[in-house]
């Protein structure tokens, strides 16, 4: 490390005087500050810690910060005690009569190390790595990983959903049997949807996978739900995309969602991905995949398309009390195409949006109508405010999910002009997003 | 046994002691920081796997658990567990109270705090912790106690998460219970400057009652765990963990080094018998055969369920696995668990203690032509599942083999009796990284001088107060302070100001040292209990006399203190009983009263006593009696 001189997070005062003494990270330190000794490691300070302090990772293992602006301190540089190599873990051979799975990599937490010494996060870009943590996969398949990108999902917009179609576009041409990508958990269900309406007649599985616990934690959900992703991948009999996450608290199942029914329902928990308004339609527990319905679209050839064009000017407004209508005619005047609102109970809003709805629609924007409730169906025949809203164009959109909705606004208005056409789209069922009928076992 | 030279022999040893803190709620979730009692209202399962450190390396042990399939089963109830303890949830910010408390016993133990604490993970993959790592920060570095003239060093004092408790192992199933987990500890880590089981004893009482006396910190049974980390010259380091009581220490120390020494004398006596480690055959023999018939039922029910018996040969040790290392402790039982740990099984059997536990001595001369060994050679066998005896003798081998170098590093646990077990190998450096869920906590000068202009009272000036505000005797004084029980003694004292305090006192030291010497487990009793109990004295529902009676019979029970009255038949006498009693006994002893006079009035107060003691107050009893004959006197 020496001679780098990154002193990664180390600025003003502190960075000149760890210069001074020609120290960087990572090399043997001795500092002595009021009597007291502090020997070593230097690590590496955060970006948001206070500037002003050293921190030292000490013999037994445990870090600690020392204030500099006390004054009276003293920096040495000890000789190296003995070179620490990463050793990489020993890869397992998948046999060559295997399935064969790709994995492409989006980033999240699921696709991350940490480094011990600094604590850092680094994304994990290979096969390698993913053996490392979860040595089963080479008894499930061959697999090849691809990083397409790596960003927190949060940060990912309908441009990247299109890039990862394509590259699931290219995989399923070079005849691999399943494909999973790994992704963050925040937006895996958005993007699944996305995937879901792009990828037309997948002939293979597409399996998103997320963990909500990162990789370094011994507790991590990663490795189950990879093995369960990769397992489904290399043999489940749907051809479908779908969220592979566990099922309960316990490291027992995994649980396959449909990509236009699943949301992420829980800040933190590990089953935090529920289906709404559906079944999942499948589980992975002791080491095989059970089919949860009959009702799925099986494996097998076909006439397979990717359609992954998304229009950006779709916007998803919750409606509230006291909601400010004039919202709704900034999206007008700035170009936007389409509306998914949130409404409240079986899809109503305040009788004061009715005319700046009407005016939108009669400028040529969709507007369709979803309920904050997530579960149920919305129906506007039964209540007042519901009948005006139809009258002024409003389209109830049955029992698909508000985030889903959007989606798949995005993807049919990329495709069609015509309102009329787009009605008769975004009433179709494509990928399971939209059912005439609901069960009573859907509910939280 | 002859009393060793523990300075000639080189002895080190370090105290690591650990103390629950009583603060509002645990270290990293605002759930309450008490054990709980109500059923588990939920249970999940899991597998904790383990990772590799910065070198690319798993730890052994922990791959070995994670490899025999280990589940680990999990109960909560909703009081004392939330999410974070269940790992759904991330850890919310550190107790600032716990923080304090530890700096405060920083400064008392004259430890240098550091200027920004930082939250480390520390990997544990045997299930006790949800997350599979321990929070732990250090608080502070350095310091010193000094005994009796000599000056124990301090390494470190840190603040780190209890872990949850273990319930019990099945199998492959292990359970545990989440209340424990992330109650706030302090960890104090001596140097290993002592130099004697009874310096540790005392070095140990000595931080026991400094840290205490922040008030702060938890004095009930199981909440002050002790490690004791021993080692002699030529030894090897032993970390004893959880020594259960404070007075087991000195025994646990003396019984570690007698082990060591009897282990380098087993080494020394291997040589003399010419035998080295290329001597050791590492065959193992399937012997099941041999043991088709046998009477004994460990290896009949082994066989019965499809396992094996195998066999080791150890040529010319005949007498070393009965080579007794410590009082209840030969190195036959240290392969023994060996074999217990590495190969899960319930025990081994050799022919240094057979024929016996059913296998017969023709059995034992059977086995010996089958594995070709004479009288001179141990044979050891194990039974279960091939792959259980394979890893239970191999583990065995191992340890036979380090006998000839002398003394392995080893983590033991320490047994009641003050004898020390094998309980697995020492762990690796301990992997640690940090805790990114957690800000860096700066720690301003400010809050130093705060905490500092507040300290608790040392020792030693509140022996002092005993004395003056109180009017204890010096000895009791003494004796109270070197106790756990000081807390307890003010609030009793403030709580009941009509009691003497001299007989608060002498109850919580002199009564439970009599009690504990009759074998009464008196420190199971809680401050609460005893609390109670003086309530009841204050307000005249017990005697006195009773109080040790009640407190033998609540020791160990979940009783309280009526329960106890009842039980006992210990409930004080009205006045109306009491009339009855004297007007009755009196007149029963119109001779006494005819020979004796006044002075019967003694002889039949007596005989009361030994019929209700414990539920009069003797004084007044007197004067009743004494009122009673002068009425019949003539």
């Amino acid at each position: 490390m020496s001679g780098n001189f990154s002193l990664q997070g180390y600025k003003g005062k502190v960075k000149e005087l760890l210069l001074s003494v020609g120290v960087d990270i990572g090399d043997e330190v001795r500092i002595v500050k009021d009597g007291m000794v502090y020997e070593g490691v230097l690590a590496p300070r955060v970006e948001y810690g206070e500037e002003g302090y050293i921190v030292v990772k000490l013999r037994s293992g445990y870090n600690v910060g020392i204030r500099v602006s006390d004054g009276g301190i003293k920096i040495e540089r000890l000789p190296a005690r003995r070179e620490v190599r990463y050793k990489p873990p020993v890869i397992p051979r998948a046999r060559s009569n295997l399935p064969s799975v790709v994995i492409l990599g989006t980033g999240g937490t699921i696709a991350s190390r940490v480094d011990y010494r600094t604590g850092a996060v680094t994304p994990i870009f290979s096969a390698d790595d993913l053996y490392g943590f979860t040595p089963e996969l080479a008894d499930i398949a061959r697999i090849d990983v691809e990083t397409v990108f790596n960003i927190f999902s949060e940060d990912m917009t309908p441009r990247h959903w299109s890039t990862i179609a394509s590259r699931i576009g290219d995989y399923v041409g070079k005849g691999v049997d399943g494909i999973v990508v790994t992704h963050g958990t925040d937006t895996m269900g958005y993007t699944a949807a996305a995937l879901s309406f792009a990828l037309r007649s997948i002939p293979i599985p597409v399996i998103l996978v997320g963990a909500q616990r990162s990789p370094d934690r011994p507790s991590s959900d990663a490795a189950l739900n990879l093995i369960g992703a990769v397992t489904a991948a290399a043999k489940a009999p749907f051809a479908e995309v779908v969220v592979a996450m566990h099922g309960g608290l316990s490291d027992d199942e995994v649980v396959f969602h449909r990509g236009t029914r699943v949301r992420k329902c829980h800040t933190s928990r590990r089953d935090a991905f529920k289906s709404i308004n559906s079944d999942p339609i499948a589980i992975y527990r002791d080491r095989r995949i059970e089919m949860l319905t009959e009702d799925y679209r099986r494996r097998g050839c076909r006439e397979f398309r990717v359609e992954a064009e998304f229009e950006e000017k779709i916007a998803l407004v919750k409606f509230y009390p006291g909601f400010d209508h004039r919202v709704l005619d900034w999206y007008v005047d700035n170009g936007y195409r389409g509306i998914i609102i949130e409404g409240t109970g079986l899809g109503h809003i305040s009788g004061r949006c009715i005319q700046p709805i009407k005016r939108a629609v009669d400028s040529g924007i969709f507007v369709g109508m979803t309920s904050q409730c997530l579960w149920g169906r919305v129906n506007m025949n039964v209540y007042r405010t519901g009948r005006e809203l139809q009258a002024v164009g409003v389209v109830p959109l049955e029992d698909m999910l508000p985030e889903t909705a959007l989606v798949k606004l995005m993807w049919v208005l990329a495709r069609v002009k015509d309102m009329d056409e787009a009605r008769k789209l975004m009433l179709t069922d494509i990928a399971g997003e939209i059912a005439s009928r609901t069960s009573f076992r859907w509910y939280a | 046994m002859a009393s060793l030279d523990y300075e000639s022999l080189g002895l080190r040893v370090g105290l690591e002691l650990h103390f629950q803190l009583a603060t509002g709620s645990k270290l990293f979730c605002r759930c309450p920081a008490t054990l709980s009692e109500s059923e588990a209202k939920i249970r999940f399962e899991r597998r904790l796997r383990p990772t590799q450190s910065e070198l690319g390396e798993v730890d052994p042990a922990a791959l070995f658990e994670y490899r025999k399939g280990l589940t680990i089963v999990y109960e909560a109830d909703d009081r004392s567990a939330c999410l974070v303890e269940l790992d759904e949830e991330p850890p919310h910010s550190i107790n600032e109270e716990a923080v304090d408390i530890a700096l405060t016993i920083a400064l008392l133990l004259n430890a240098k705090p550091v200027d920004e604490i930082h939250v480390m993970r520390k990997v544990v993959i045997d299930g006790s912790n949800t997350a599979g790592f321990q929070r732990t920060c250090v608080v502070a570095l350095g310091g010193w106690i000094d005994l009796d003239g000599r000056r124990i060093g301090i390494q470190s004092i840190c603040l780190e998460e209890d872990a949850a408790r273990i319930v019990e192992r099945r199998g492959d199933r292990i359970y545990y219970k989440l209340d424990r987990l992330g109650i706030p500890l302090v960890e104090v880590s001596t140097s290993p400057d002592i130099r004697s089981p009874s310096e540790a004893g005392a070095a140990a009482l000595a931080i026991g009652r400094i840290v205490l006396s922040t008030g702060k910190a938890r004095d009930e049974l199981g909440s002050i765990r002790q490690d004791v980390n021993i080692s002699i010259r030529d030894g090897a380091l032993a970390e004893v963990k959880g020594v259960q009581h404070l007075s087991l220490i000195p025994k646990v120390v003396e019984n570690e080094v007698r082990r060591q020494v009897r282990l380098l004398e087993l080494r020394d006596e291997l040589r003399r018998r010419g035998l080295s480690k290329s001597d050791v055959d590492p065959t193992l023999y399937d012997v099941t055969d041999v043991f088709k018939q046998t009477q004994c039922r460990v290896i009949s029910a082994a066989i019965g369920s499809g396992g094996v018996v195998y066999a080791l040969k150890l040529p010319r040790f005949r007498g070393l696995l009965s080579w007794e290392l410590t009082e209840g402790l030969r190195f036959g039982m240290e392969l023994a668990d060996y074999a217990a740990f590495w190969g899960r099984l319930g025990g081994i059997f050799h022919t240094d203690e057979l024929p016996a536990y059913g296998i017969s001595a023709s059995e034992v001369e059977a086995l010996r032509r089958a594995v070709g060994a004479n009288l001179e050679d141990v044979v050891v066998i194990a039974a279960g599942s091939r792959d259980n005896v394979e890893d239970g003798l191999k583990a065995v081998l191992e340890r036979v083999i380090v006998a000839f170098d002398g003394v392995p590093e080893e983590t033991r646990r320490a047994e009641p009796t003050g004898v020390t077990r094998y309980m697995r190998p020492r762990p690796g450096a301990a992997r640690m990284y940090p805790e990114t869920d957690i800000p860096m906590l700066i720690i301003e000068p400010r809050r130093i001088e705060n905490l500092r202009s507040n300290l608790p009272e040392l020792p030693s000036i509140r022996v002092k107060r005993y004395i003056e505000e109180y009017g204890l005797s010096r000895k009791l004084a003494e004796e109270l302070v070197n106790s756990l029980y000081e807390d307890l003694f003010e609030r009793v004292c403030r709580s009941f100001p009509s009691l003497p305090p001299s007989i608060v006192a002498s109850t919580l030291i002199e009564t439970t040292t009599m009690l504990r010497r009759r074998g009464v487990p008196v420190d199971q009793i809680s401050t609460d209990r005893f609390y109670e109990l003086f309530r009841f004295l204050a307000e005249g529902r017990l005697f006195k006399e009773a109080i040790p009676d009640i407190l033998a019979c609540m020791a160990g029970r979940g009783i309280d203190v009526s329960e106890a009255l009842e039980e006992l038949k210990l409930k004080p006498l009205t006045d109306e009983e009491l009339k009855t009693i004297v007007a009755e006994e009196v007149a029963k002893s119109g001779e006494l009263i005819s020979k004796h006079g006044l002075n019967a009035a003694k002889i039949i107060l007596g005989s009361i006593m030994r019929k209700y003691r414990g539920r009069v107050n003797a004084s007044r009893l007197a004067g009743m009696i004494e009122d009673e004959v002068r009425r019949i006197l003539p």
